[in-house]
């Protein structure tokens, strides 16, 4: 039987997103850089540089690459033989109030009505927890502070059963519609299937893939998107995305749900496992 | 026609916003102020009320930014303080641009076809990095200031002295010039092709 302590989420919570802000994960850098050494636009070259530059300097300074440190999210797999003797969900807003203080995070939580800011990234229903059981002993913590920009431009449509062949039109379009908003190259998370929440959370679990891992579908969806002109900013150039990455889940034989879930460059997460 | 470079310094004077063109690049030095979505809202009621605003936006640049500030010693910095989504703005900017002489933006994402009518003759909307925090913190020499903090850090009306903050392209120029307009109709063109082939 694992033992695992509250003390232990609470610091294991804030060093995840300290590493999150700071350090870009190594394959969204890897794509980053790909994207440079492709590029033909000079505008596009020279906004992909910076963008690198950036993330260097804040792996340096150790300080958030971007200053929207995002809406704190935070995936949780526990393991089936796990005994936990605390609150789960106390340890983690715990760790999120304390990251906010001490990364420091830009405190971005507020009423969605009254639009007051309690100041500590905590409030109804944030952070957003998802939690999954698996097999084993273990504790896995895995943070994405999702950033607004690129969050404000997803999209989720119920299709017909009878038009499975419109969903790639659907991405295109969601990309096309957000253009420069989201702080192009984007990476396009795509939720197929499932119920109507059940494809946004697909969508927004397929951004934690590996990203220069894709499937033949996914890299056709890609080739697509880049197409478009876009481009890095939105001024345009071949780099509109980074990645298209696609989860999809068996849905009800009337539905055909489709969930894009936008993100920028900055695709920022950071995970530990527990025992 | 070639991009020029130029090095701006607030404030920035008509007849230097009327020499730019889309497409090139600038570097700005002086007084920067921050204002999102709240700060735009709360000009207005201003304007609405009569009153005059407690900061001069035409001498400085307005910078669409929710910085990250962290107080050391009595004094506030800016640690990581890139643009946010300028079109989020697209609804109130002209209404703010109407009671200035001229104007200088910078954001990010580009803004919509309104502005870019309210900006003739008057202003430029420039681009910067999106999401280029770390950097764009890096030519925050001082934190002047700060106004309207009841908003919270991000809606807040930061004022702050940067020196050579840039590369920023020119997006909109005061000529109703968009490379924003030309990149979407390109897209458009290009979204109809794809289709067309699959």
């Amino acid at each position: 039987m694992g033992m695992v302590s509250f003390e232990e989420v609470v610091s294991t919570v804030v060093e995840l997103f300290r590493k999150a802000e700071t350090e870009l994960p190594e394959d969204v850098l890897k794509a980053l850089k790909r994207a440079y050494n492709r590029e033909e636009n000079e505008v596009a070259r020279n906004t992909l540089r910076a963008i690198i530059q950036n993330v260097e300097a804040s792996r340096k300074l150790r300080v958030p690459m971007c200053q929207d440190t995002g809406l704190p999210i935070i995936f949780v797999e526990i393991g089936q033989e796990l005994c936990l003797n605390f609150n789960l969900r106390d340890a983690i807003v715990e760790g999120v109030k304390r990251a906010t203080k001490e990364v420091p995070l830009r405190p971005n939580a507020v009423h969605p009505l009254t639009r007051e800011n309690p100041g500590t990234n905590v409030g109804m229903h944030v952070p957003v927890v998802t939690t999954e059981i698996i097999e084993g002993d273990k504790l896995k913590l895995t943070v994405m502070p999702k950033g607004a920009g690129s969050e404000n431009v997803s999209a989720l449509r119920m299709l017909l059963p009878s038009q499975a062949g419109d969903v790639e039109r659907f991405v295109l379009e969601v990309v096309k519609g957000a253009g420069g908003k989201p702080c192009p190259p984007i990476v396009v998370g795509v939720g197929i299937g499932s119920t109507f929440d059940g494809a946004a959370k697909l969508a927004k679990k397929a951004l934690l893939r590996n990203m220069t891992e894709m499937d033949e579908f996914e890299l056709g969806l890609l080739e697509k998107v880049n197409s478009l002109g876009i481009g890095p900013g939105g001024l345009g150039g071949d780099t509109t995305a980074l990645a298209v990455l696609v989860e999809m889940g068996h849905c009800h034989t009337a539905s055909l749900p489709v969930a894009v879930n936008i993100q920028c460059w900055a695709n920022r997460r950071a995970s530990a496992i527990l025992r | 026609m070639p991009m020029a470079e130029y090095r701006l310094e607030t404030p920035v004077s008509m007849e230097e916003i009327r020499k730019l063109n889309v497409g090139d690049v600038v570097y700005i030095t002086g007084t920067m102020i921050t204002a999102r979505d709240e700060a735009h809202l709360r000009m207005l009621e201003y304007f609405e009320r009569g009153e005059e605003i407690p900061f001069k936006i035409e001498d400085a640049v307005i910078y669409h930014c929710g910085p990250i500030i962290v107080e050391e010693g009595g004094r506030y910095r800016a640690i990581s303080a890139g643009p946010t989504t300028s079109a989020r703005m697209d609804p109130l900017a002209p209404k703010v641009l109407e009671r200035v002489e001229r104007m200088v933006i910078v954001g990010k994402g580009g803004m919509g076809e309104g502005v870019v009518r309210a900006l003739r003759g008057k202003g430029v909307y420039l681009a910067y990095t999106g999401g280029a925090g770390a950097l764009a913190a890096q030519a925050i020499r001082e934190v002047k200031g700060v106004y309207w903090e009841d908003l919270g850090m991000p809606e807040a009306v930061w004022i702050f002295e940067v020196e050579n903050f840039g590369p920023c392209i020119v997006g909109i120029d005061a000529k109703e010039n968009s490379l924003y307009r030309e990149v979407k109709n390109r897209v458009e063109e290009n979204f109809k092709r794809i289709l067309s082939q699959s």
